[in-house]
C-alpha cells in the first residue's frame, strides 16, 4: 500500500539530508520515490521492463547531478517535480535512441475480446488500455495529475509547459477517456446476443 | 481546483498506481555504487566471490560461504552485497581475458583506499603475466624506495586480487612469499598457471642468483623478464647483485628495470 504522508514536508526533510550527506541518504530518496516514478514510467510508457530501466536510469542521473550540486542548491530542490523532470527527459531520450514511439500501446477498439470493462476481473487493465489510447502529451498530463496526484503548478514546472496547456491536456485527455469508455461499453452491449 | 472529473474516473485513475518491482531499489543503489552484487567465479584456486557495482569490481575474495563474505564485505565497505546467480556476461568475459594475460580494461571500485595503496596496486598491474617483481621493485618504481614493508602491507590489502595481480610480487630475496587470497599455496598455483615456475624461482633465490644477463647484449634482467628468458643457456650469465652485473660491464634492461630493485634488495 502506498502511504500518503505529507510529500512536500517529507521531501524538504529529505533534501536537507541529501544536502548534508548524499551517500548515506540516497537510499531514502529511492525508497520514497520509486513507486511513484515507476507508476509514471509504466503508465506513460506501457512496458514494465522499460519502466524499470527508465526509473533506474532516472535515479542514476539524479545521483550524478546531486553529486555535483552545492548543498544550498540541493536543499532548495523540490524533489517530486525535479525527479519527474529527469524521468520524463530520460524517457524522451530513450524513445529517441530506441526509435520506438512512446505511444507503442495504442488503444485499438475491438482488439480485445468484448467483456464489460467495468465488471472485468481486472478493471485496472481496462483503464490502463484506455490511457494508452491517449496522445502522449494528454497521457503524461493525466497520469501526472490523476494517477500521481501532482498539482498543475508542479506539472507545469516538471514538463516545462505553461499551466494552461497542461490543464487543456488533462481536460482533453479525460474527455477522450470518457468517450473511449462509452464506446467500449456500447460495443460490448451490441455484441451480447439477445 | 475543478477538473470536472467524475468520482469513478478519479478513483479508477488513482487505482493505476503501481509499486516498483522488488529489487529495483537495490539495482539502483548498485548502479550508483552504494550497494553491490556478487557471484561465484570459478578460478584455478577454487571458487572465489567477486563483487561489483556501477563503478567497477569491488571485491575478489576467497570465503567459505556467502554469510562470511557478506559480513566481511560490509565490515570493509559499509555496503550491502547481494548474491546473484552469475557475473554479468561481459564482466565474466573481461576477467577471463585478464587472467589469460590480456591487458584489457576492467573498471575497479577502490574507494576507501589510500593514494599509496592505489599506486602500489596500479604498479602491480604493469607486471606481465608469467613474470614476477620483488616488493622493493614496486617501492622504487612508485618513488618510495624505503617503503618496502608498506608495499607488502598494501598488497595484502588488495581488494581485487587476481585482477590486480599482487601474486606477481615476491619477496626481495626472491622467495615467493605471502599471499592474501587464501595463502602462499594459492600464489604458487597461480604463478605456475601463468608460466612462472615458483620452484625454479626459489631454487635460484636459494642459490643467490638475482639477475640473468646475456653475454651478447651485455644487458641484465630480472630472471622472469621476457627478454631474459629468450637468452639461450650458452649465452646466459648469472649475477648475484646489480653491482656485480655493472662491474662486469652489463647495463640494466629497460623493460624489467632491474636496478631499482637492487637499492632495496
Amino acid at each position: 500500500m502506498m502511504v500518503e504522508l505529507d510529500p512536500a514536508t517529507d521531501d524538504a526533510r529529505l533534501a536537507a539530508r541529501l544536502a548534508s550527506d548524499l551517500d548515506s541518504s540516497f537510499e531514502s530518496l529511492v525508497v520514497a520515490h520509486q513507486d511513484r516514478l515507476f507508476t509514471i514510467a509504466f503508465r506513460t510508457g506501457g512496458d514494465r521492463h522499460d519502466a524499470e530501466e527508465l526509473v533506474q536510469d532516472c535515479f542514476v542521473r539524479a545521483y550524478r547531478a546531486l553529486a555535483t550540486y552545492p548543498p544550498t542548491r540541493i536543499r532548495e530542490l523540490r524533489l517530486r517535480g525535479w525527479l519527474t523532470t529527469i524521468l520524463l527527459n530520460a524517457g524522451r531520450n530513450r524513445a529517441r535512441v530506441k526509435r520506438v514511439p512512446t505511444t507503442e500501446l495504442t488503444f485499438e477498439p475491438g482488439a480485445e475480446p468484448a467483456v464489460d470493462p467495468l465488471t472485468r476481473r481486472d478493471e485496472r487493465e481496462t483503464w490502463a488500455r484506455l490511457l494508452a489510447g491517449l496522445t502522449s502529451a494528454q497521457r503524461t498530463a493525466v497520469v501526472l495529475r490523476h494517477v500521481d496526484g501532482m498539482s498543475y503548478a508542479e506539472i507545469a514546472e516538471a514538463t516545462g509547459r505553461p499551466e494552461g496547456t497542461v490543464k487543456a491536456h488533462v481536460h482533453r485527455g479525460l474527455a477522450a477517456l470518457r468517450t473511449a469508455l462509452l464506446a467500449a461499453e456500447r460495443r460490448e452491449r451490441e455484441e451480447i446476443p439477445a | 481546483m475543478n477538473d470536472q472529473i467524475d468520482p469513478t474516473t478519479e478513483s479508477a485513475l488513482a487505482g493505476l498506481r503501481e509499486p516498483a518491482p522488488v529489487g529495483l531499489a537495490h539495482a539502483t543503489l548498485v548502479a550508483v555504487g552504494l550497494a553491490d552484487d556478487y557471484a561465484v567465479l570459478h578460478s584455478p584456486v577454487g571458487p572465489l566471490r567477486v563483487a561489483w557495482n556501477g563503478r567497477g569490481v569491488s571485491a575478489v575474495e576467497e570465503a567459505p560461504d556467502d554469510g562470511v563474505f557478506e559480513a566481511r564485505f560490509y565490515a570493509r565497505t559499509g555496503r550491502v552485497a547481494r548474491r546473484r546467480d552469475a557475473l554479468p556476461a561481459d564482466l565474466a568475459r573481461k576477467i577471463e581475458r585478464r587472467l589469460a594475460g590480456r591487458h584489457n580494461r576492467i573498471d575497479l571500485d577502490l574507494r576507501g583506499s589510500t593514494a599509496f595503496e592505489r599506486a602500489v596496486w596500479m604498479k602491480a598491474l604493469e607486471i606481465p603475466r608469467g613474470e614476477v617483481r620483488p616488493y622493493g621493485w614496486i617501492a622504487r618504481e612508485i618513488g618510495r624506495p624505503k617503503a618496502v614493508r608498506a608495499v607488502g602491507t598494501a598488497l595484502g590489502q588488495n581488494p581485487v586480487p587476481l585482477i590486480v595481480p599482487c601474486h606477481r610480487v615476491v619477496r626481495s630475496d626472491g622467495m615467493i612469499g605471502q599471499y592474501s587470497l587464501g595463502g602462499p599455496r594459492n600464489k604458487r598455483t597461480i604463478l605456475a598457471g601463468e608460466g612462472a615456475d615458483p620452484d625454479e624461482l626459489e631454487t635460484l633465490a636459494r642459490a643467490g642468483i638475482r639477475y640473468f644477463g646475456s653475454d651478447t647484449t651485455h644487458i641484465y634482467c630480472l630472471p622472469t623478464c621476457h627478454d631474459a628468458r629468450r637468452v639461450t643457456e650458452r649465452h646466459l650469465v648469472r649475477f648475484s647483485s646489480a653491482g656485480a652485473a655493472s662491474a662486469a660491464g652489463y647495463r640494466p634492461c629497460k623493460h624489467c628495470r632491474p636496478t631499482v630493485a637492487t637499492a632495496v634488495a
